[in-house]
């Protein structure tokens, strides 16, 4: 029998499919399918899905895709979290802005499929002809006497028809869409409003108790000796345990687990561990040592990444320039933290995660379990950034849950998060570029060399270092004709892995800073600049950057005269599939003190499945991308993390958020990224603004006028 | 043992005396939309009302507050229907909406006191708050909107 057909059987029409790549067809799991659609007797559909909500909206806008095609109230969508068990699903990450994408046409040919079904079961109850037969509104209907049937009528029936080819199923027509591109209220927000909704840190099982880990300060540190007698002595405290790092997979810094009846029965007692350290091999690095192995590494030929084009003879003017960033830390505002119970058998995992099958393969291994034992329950995620792609908090859970035998739950303070992080690499870029006589660039050198995301988690044997590294940098969206870029690694104890655009985050600041040097260098205005070089190339990708590049320049009013100590800069990045451009005006005080006042936005991210969605999407990746470009810098001090909490780490908070205006591109492609591309945009904006207001470029994150 | 009242209801907590109020509202109460975020009062996710002031649990000994009238976000209005949660709803401002209880209560708290805010107002009662989900904008929207329902 054939797994498709065994799930259909019963009362309810139910359907498998599959979101994700072809990658993911390779892995062999027992369960092929990571979504399901059910349609039950009383007509209520449930959404089964395996993505995580980390406040992109996945609950609202993934069943508007599958109301859209199955024609019903989307109101009547109940979306559930998919678990890792009682099967073993496929592929559940949630990343790289791809819930919308990937699952577009899965869902798309699902809710077809259940419709075709419950039309064709309510034709053969009528014996009449299913293309006299219309679904519309949970319902199907016929001829103009309006026979009627509800889906929930029909749902038995349909279970028991072939499903129909998914790659073949007929798509609804998009003129006729009304519920993708529309309004629609977002089902979670009365819950959170109302202090209801339930992360990681709120659960609660029965017997659970609390931990928190003592973790060495200094990456790659070892607990040499302890002693918690004083501890253990203290009210509440239950156990002390003494977790190995786990690296492998995990990059866990292991430690003394403390375990209590609460949260600050735990945090006190830990306070009075006696703990030695082995501090390890890091303890020498320190940012002031890996700029000076940065400073040496650029000024030697790196690997040739591109070479395109040939040396141009026309050589008029060049153009020099330094681009540094810093590592950052994610900072999610729930911190992180994992439930586990590890019983003999089996084990059960509560986690705020975007990658629920990477913790269940984690959890079975720490546990020595097979991974069919363990169910991880994704719960609301406080913010994810690609913080919550990692299992650390979730191997810790296990271990101390395995130790005690108890349920745990491990809370992670925010001192523990920002210096426990997997940190947004740290990175030094020299640039070279030239110009004809005309001012039109012919030369482009990029050379770039970065704490490798890659060479931290790969194989030595097996390890591309540029692999997560260059992303936009290396497309010549410009079409310059001689366009070279060079890359080398730099060697650092620091753990570093996906943030929140990953390396768009700091290339789109670095080739939006530079073509703006450029342009300045050829004394032409930076949109007219970009305008011609973009017209001038005959590719998709650089049309669409043009089209949101006009746009946000028409919208912003680009071009107006600005009074004195004000500035405008405009920057345009194409990455996840998503093309923006963003217009900032900021204001310099006499004192040096920058206001970021408005932020123009324009996206082609193809068509908008819940246009206030990308708005959200748009003002909150403006918003961490401002973070990071005004305060944002993790800095290494003997081989631990110096900034603690948001007091040395500082936010952007109310009083500093700019205007935000949206502008989203009418679009019949099919839809792309949101969540991460308006983050490397506004860096870029924001330092041209400055650069226009002062005649100042800043070329190292974070700004530090003055 | 220490008696405190929160949401209407007297409690008996048998905690440490200078244990965080945060603590003993999620551990010992499980009122769990009370949020930990920084643990020293810089970020705001922990804000409850004690006598219809706004404060940071987290920087709260239970013990001062006992004899007070603690609000929490589950006490604001039993089915979010207080004016600033559907002025929320309206505006769809929360994202991840970990932040949210706490803006939500320090916005109540500050319409309770100031009906008609200006934006320098709200800067100022929001000041300690942060959102990473960048929800700013809409935050400042949605307390205007509360203030224009609340004087129609």
């Amino acid at each position: 029998m054939k797994r498709r057909e065994f799930l259909q059987s019963g009362a309810a029409l139910v359907i498998g499919f599959r979101f994700g790549s072809a990658q993911t067809q390779q892995k062999q799991r027992i369960n092929p399918f990571n979504a399901w659609v059910k349609i039950d007797e009383q007509g209520f559909v449930t959404l089964t899905v395996a993505r995580s909500e980390i406040g992109q909206g996945v609950r609202g806008s993934l069943p508007m895709i599958l109301a859209e095609e199955l024609e019903v109230d989307w109101k009547k969508i109940k979306v559930e979290q998919a678990s890792t068990l009682p099967d073993v699903y496929g592929e559940q990450d949630t990343g790289g802005s791809g819930s919308v994408a990937s699952t577009w046409l899965p869902l798309r040919r699902a809710g077809a499929a259940a419709r075709e079904m419950l039309v064709s079961a309510a034709a053969e109850k009528w014996d009449v002809g299913r293309e006299t037969c219309v679904a519309r509104n949970g319902e199907v209907t016929h001829g103009p006497a309006k026979w009627r049937l509800t889906y929930g009528e029909l749902a038995a029936a349909a279970s028991k028809l072939p499903i129909p080819n998914l790659e073949t199923v007929p798509l609804k027509n998009p003129d006729e869409f009304h519920i993708i591109g529309s309004a629609v209220p977002k089902p979670d927000v009365p819950l959170k409003v109302g202090g209801r909704a339930v992360y990681g840190m709120d659960v609660k099982v029965p017997g659970m108790l609390y931990a928190v880990v003592a973790r060495c300060p200094t990456f790659s540190g070892k607990v040499k000796s302890f002693n918690a007698d004083k501890a253990m002595a203290m009210p509440g405290v239950r156990h002390v345990v003494e977790i190995e790092p786990v690296v492998q997979g995990a990059h866990t810094a292991g430690g003394i687990a403390v375990v209590a009846d609460t949260t600050w029965a735990a945090l006190e007692a830990r306070k009075a561990l006696e703990i030695e350290w082995d501090l390890g091999p890091a303890a020498h690095e320190s940012t002031e040592v890996l700029w000076q192995q940065f400073r040496e590494l650029a000024d030697k030929p790196g690997k040739v990444i591109k070479n395109e084009g040939e040396a141009p003879p026309n050589v008029a003017k060049t153009v020099e320039a330094i681009y540094e960033t810093p590592f950052l830390a994610h900072a999610t505002m729930e911190p992180m933290n994992c439930t586990a119970h590890v019983r003999e058998n089996s084990a059960e995992i509560w986690a705020p995660t975007q990658s629920p099958d990477w913790n269940r393969d984690l959890v079975a291994r720490v546990a020595g379990l097979p991974p069919e034992s363990v169910n991880v329950h994704t719960t609301l995620s406080g913010g994810g950034f690609g913080r919550r792609y990692q299992s650390d908090f979730a191997v810790e859970a296990t271990q101390i849950s395995k130790a005690t035998g108890k349920p745990i739950k491990v809370v992670w303070t925010r001192e523990d998060d920002m210096q426990h992080d997997f940190y947004r690499q740290a990175t030094y870029h020299k640039m070279t570029g030239a110009l004809d006589a005309n001012g039109k660039p012919v030369s482009w050198n990029h050379r770039s060399v970065t704490t490798s995301i890659r060479v931290f988690w790969d194989p030595p044997d097996k390890v591309r270092p540029e692999r997560q590294e260059l992303g936009v940098a290396q497309e010549n969206l410009y079409g310059i004709p001689h366009f070279q870029l060079e890359y080398a690694p730099a060697a650092s104890y620091v753990p570093r892995a996906w943030w929140r655009s990953v390396s768009a985050s700091f290339n789109g600041y670095i080739v939006e800073g530079f073509i703006d040097e450029m342009a300045a260098a050829a004394g032409a205005d930076p949109v007219a600049f970009r305008t011609a070089l973009l017209a001038s190339q005959k590719n998709k990708d650089a049309s669409r950057l043009l089209g949101v590049l006009r746009l946000a320049a028409t919208k912003a009013n680009w071009g107006e005269k600005l009074p004195a100590g004000r500035g405008r800069g405009v920057a345009c990045v194409a990455s996840f599939d998503s093309y923006i451009a963003q217009v900032a005006d900021v204001t310099i005080r006499p004192d040096g003190n920058l206001r970021v006042d408005r932020v123009v936005c324009a996206i082609d991210c193809g068509r908008a499945v819940d246009p206030d969605g990308v708005r959200a999407q748009m003002e909150g990746g403006i918003v961490y991308g401002l973070t990071a470009a005004l305060y944002g810098e993790i800095t290494i001090e003997n081989g631990a993390v110096k900034e603690s909490n948001f007091d040395g780490y500082p936010m952007l908070r109310i009083k500093d958020m700019p205007r935000v205006e949206v502008h989203i591109v009418p679009s019949t492609e099919d839809p792309t990224g949101t969540g991460e591309p308006a983050v490397p945009v506004i860096a870029p904006a924001v330092c041209n603004a400055i650069y226009g207001a002062t005649g100042k470029r800043v070329r190292r994150l974070p700004i530090r006028l003055a | 043992m220490l008696t405190i009242s929160v949401n209407g209801r007297q409690q008996r907590i048998d905690a440490d005396p200078a244990t965080p109020l945060l603590w003993v509202l999620r551990d010992v109460l499980s009122l769990t939309g009370t949020k930990y975020g920084c643990g020293k009062g810089l970020c705001g996710a922990c804000t409850v009302h004690i006598d219809g002031r706004a404060v940071r649990s987290c920087q709260t000994p239970v013990s001062s507050a006992a004899g007070k009238k603690i609000t929490t976000i589950e006490g604001l209005s039993p089915d979010i229907s207080h004016p600033v949660q559907q002025a929320w709803i309206a505006e769809a401002v929360p994202q991840c909406g970990y932040c949210q209880p706490g803006m939500v209560m320090s916005a109540a708290a500050l319409l309770a006191r100031t009906p008609k805010p200006t934006d320098a107002d709200i800067d100022s009662a929001l000041a300690g708050h942060v959102c990473r989900c960048g929800t700013y904008q809409r935050i400042r929207q949605a307390i205007h909107r509360a203030a224009e329902g609340a004087k129609a």
